[in-house]
């Protein structure tokens, strides 16, 4: 009994993409909270690169906006329930 | 001259002019020390997402301004003398930060918050 794969079917697989090389977003503001909690979990996590698909440059800067809202006591550092 | 944004929470004890002359002294260390006031924000008392020394809510100043590197070491050296600043953070502004700073005091971001994704 050999192993099966199903078939993929190319089409519906939705290539990721960078949200902010597409939308023409140069700087990430840590001072505003909703837009942060996009890309962060229920828990107050950070996403990862291969779950949002953004660039290395841009995780970073969203890395960096998210830990300085943190110090701010404007994101938590551990959140219940978040969204 | 390289431009920087200062935020600091004060503690909410304070009374309300003890806040503003508060914010209004690290105005003047900042032009005494040759700074340029571009932009003086008050958020006024907001809950904080966590509790800092045993407070929940804090008193949000932001200040930003243009100074060269001196004036940023007088400015935390004060932060750090005075008991009613709970937590501050001075951060220098690359181009990108502060065309979106500008949009964002023009208010193109109040009407529609969607459409920060686009204009940001």
């Amino acid at each position: 009994m050999t192993l099966q794969n199903e078939p993929i079917n190319r089409q519906d697989i939705k290539p990721k993409y960078c949200r902010f090389k597409k939308n023409g977003i140069k700087y990430i503001d840590y001072k505003d909270p909703d837009f942060l909690m996009k890309f962060i979990n229920e828990q107050g996590k950070i996403y990862p690169r291969r779950l949002t698909g953004t660039s290395v440059k841009f995780q970073k800067k969203v890395a960096q906006a998210v830990k300085r809202a943190r110090h701010m006591a404007i994101l938590p550092y551990v959140g219940d329930s978040l969204k | 001259m390289n431009n920087y944004e200062t935020v600091f929470i004060l503690t909410p004890v304070l009374s309300d002019d003890q806040m503003k002359d508060a914010v209004e002294g690290y105005v003047k260390v900042l032009t005494d020390s040759g700074a340029k006031i571009v932009n003086k924000e008050i958020w006024g008392l907001k809950k904080l997402a966590y509790q800092i020394n045993h407070k929940s809510t804090g008193f949000y100043a932001l200040i930003e301004f243009d100074a060269d590197g001196s004036a940023i070491e007088k400015l935390e050296t004060e932060y750090r003398r005075d008991e009613r600043v709970m937590r501050y953070m001075t951060i220098s502004l690359d181009k990108h930060a502060v065309k979106y700073n500008e949009k964002r005091r023009k208010g193109e971001f109040k009407k529609t918050k969607q459409v920060e994704e686009v204009t940001a």
